[in-house]
């Protein structure tokens, strides 16, 4: 059990520092890649990191240690016993890989690792609630496997490569154009149910409430941004001769996604799942930064994906540390948490302003950088909806604020349970991880110059691929 | 032969398809190793089927011999075949807690995690103590048959 532990922190710490590592060696001498086996670079199966590559497993790093952190205190010994640290580790394994992938199939099989693993995870604990979360996240899951890999064996078809960067320089030379668009359509879809975008995202707030606390905060962290990854991936190095089809296409789905991520939100009374439609309506604004595909409007979308990543756990871990404390999560028999726990008030207020987008939170800045990118755009729609959907986050934060935070605790109640004495050493275990994500959110807010130049520069990348390939297929001996 | 495994797959796919959208989770699971074998198939078929030889490369040559089956697709396909598989034993396995705990196979049963019950309750409640704020002489019978009124 201690060994267990031990080892289920040093690996996601080590990610993070490796990550922190690669980060510095990619922002100094460009983009790296690797060729796995030592087989030349179009047939053999090639690593690249790029600046956002890079970015994202720093954050897969942070987010894991968080969330292993936090379970320290959470995870009880039957959960660890069957795996919890194992999995937990292997999840954060298909992640990177997913994250560092130079190959369309070999994402695949990261992507299988990660769900496969993250299968196990929601389901872990066995209580009714979870089984049936588990039903629908691994069903659409798994449809969403089949087409993405329907689309690999289509695009092998078609270009007779898999490698990303030789396929960005195939693709252009093809006759059949509309059948490369035809193609794309089902990356959409494959990569859209994994992001959890409209109209494919409902079983996201159908299975992200039903795990552990612990579980659902490191899902949503990582794992529909692993969607949104691929999409940005694909959407700007491989599928991008017919961009007024397809991104038109994106933005729209971004639009409706933000839209009916938050009106689903409004309707919930459960702390943990007004959270999970959040992430859904987030993802629309990452998404509109691919839909515009103009280099600002990438930089929003990335400088959003680290907000969005930072903010939502540290909500979901406090979600988590409520749960522990009151044993429930639903809204009407929670309050006065403002008076018994002032850290963690502070903590979900500072997260929620971010999320909601008040200045000077990290929030704010990412989308200002949004609709200022929609605004030169001439996108003005989107803009409209982007600024509707985060009033209505600030409503539906000013909900749990108010019901959980500042209401006076339901008195006798027959369905409030009695708090549950949490030790001191638990209590750490618990706003550690989470303070640490906030403060860094903070950061992210006040010190935005140089986090905003290094999303630009990795925008720059994703438009310019020329970088890209270079550094996969001139690395040829 | 390409043709007659076009409609192969079309077919596999038709059914996979409708199976899922069926009600029953054994019809799931059964929709979903259609259209995991459909993918397989489809990627099989993805370089054409061709009578080649085996793709060796001669210790004097740089490129296989002219004529050669394309390997990756095969190799593409074998990986295909064994993550679909144990995701599906796993599938399986899941399908079966889920049957243990709810006991019955039918998807519809398995709403308790979206249902809203208890904030219909709260809403209701909600009205009825604004109602006992504003008309503090209504009977409270009259407050909570009308918050229920209201849901």
């Amino acid at each position: 059990m201690a060994v267990q532990r031990a080892f289920g922190i040093a690996g996601p710490a080590g990610l993070l520092i490796a990550g922190i590592a690669l980060l510095i060696v990619v922002e100094r001498d460009g983009v790296q890649a690797s060729q796995m086996g030592d087989w030349p670079a179009p047939f053999g199966i090639t690593l690249v990191a790029d600046l956002l590559s890079a970015i994202m497993v720093v954050l897969g790093g942070l987010v894991g240690t968080a969330a292993a952190v936090y379970s320290l205190a959470t995870v009880d010994k039957r959960r660890a016993r069957y795996g919890y640290y194992s999995l937990f580790n292997l999840l954060l394994m298909g992640v990177s890989g997913a994250f560092l992938t130079g190959d369309i199939f070999n994402m695949f099989v990261w992507f299988e690792v990660m769900l496969i693993s993250s299968f196990v995870l929601v389901a872990l604990g066995g209580e009714r609630p979870q089984i049936e979360g588990a039903v629908k996240y691994v069903s659409l899951n798994l449809v969403a496997s089949a087409l993405f890999l329907t689309g690999a064996g289509l695009i092998y078809a078609m270009a007779g490569s898999l490698n990303i960067a030789d396929l960005s320089q195939r693709i252009p030379e093809l006759e059949s154009q509309g059948l490369v668009t035809a193609v794309s359509m089902l990356f959409l879809v494959a990569f859209g149910i994994k992001a959890a975008a409209f109209p494919l995202y409902f079983w996201l707030p159908a299975s992200y409430h039903t795990p552990p606390s612990d579980v659902s905060a490191l899902f949503s962290g990582l794992l529909t941004k692993v969607g949104v990854y691929a999409l940005i991936r694909v959407f700007s190095l491989i599928f991008v001769q017919d961009v007024g089809i397809t991104h038109t296409i994106i933005l729209s789905i971004a639009g409706l996604t933000m839209l009916s991520g938050v009106l689903g939100a409004i309707a919930q009374f459960d702390f943990r799942r007004i959270l999970s439609f959040h992430i859904v309506s987030q993802i629309g604004y990452m998404l509109m930064g691919l839909g515009l595909f103009t280099p600002l409007g990438l930089a929003g979308g990335i400088f959003y994906l680290v907000h969005h990543i930072l903010v939502k756990t540290a909500l979901f871990l406090v979600s988590g540390a409520v749960r522990q404390l009151h044993g429930t999560l639903s809204l009407q028999s929670l309050g006065g948490l403002y008076r018994s726990q002032p850290l963690l008030a502070i903590l979900f207020a500072a997260s929620a302003a971010s999320l909601a987008g008040i200045p000077p939170l990290s929030g704010f800045i990412a989308k200002f950088v949004l609709v200022r990118a929609g605004l030169a755009a001439e996108s003005y729609v989107i803009v409209g909806v982007a600024l509707l959907v985060s009033l209505l986050t600030v409503f539906s934060m000013t909900k749990i604020w108010t019901e959980v935070f500042w209401k006076p605790a339901p008195p006798g109640q027959d369905n409030v349970v009695t708090p549950v004495p949490v030790s001191r050493m638990k209590m750490a275990y618990l706003l550690l991880p989470t303070a640490t994500l906030v403060l860094l959110s903070v950061m992210l807010g006040i010190g935005a110059g140089p986090a905003l130049d290094l999303a630009q520069r990795a925008a720059e990348q994703l438009l310019n691929p020329a970088e890209y390939v270079e550094a996969v297929l001139g690395a040829r001996p | 032969m390409e043709a007659l495994l076009g409609v192969v797959i079309g077919a596999l796919f038709a059914s996979g398809f409708f199976l899922l959208l069926r009600r029953r989770l054994g019809h799931l699971i059964i929709g979903i190793g259609l259209l995991t074998n459909a993918t397989n198939l489809l990627v099989f078929v993805a370089s054409g089927i061709s009578r080649g030889g085996a793709p060796l490369i001669a210790a004097d040559a740089s490129t296989p011999p002219a004529g050669s089956a394309d390997p990756l697709p095969q190799a593409l396909v074998l990986t295909a075949i064994v993550i679909g598989f144990g995701v599906l034993a796993f599938f399986m396995a899941l399908a079966y807690r889920a049957f243990r705990s709810v006991g019955t196979d039918e998807l519809d049963t398995l709403i308790t995690t979206d249902r809203l019950e208890g904030d219909v309750r709260m809403a209701a409640s909600r009205l009825a103590s604004i109602a006992q704020e504003w008309a503090p002489d209504v009977r409270r019978t009259n407050a909570s048959s009308s918050g229920e009124a209201d849901q």
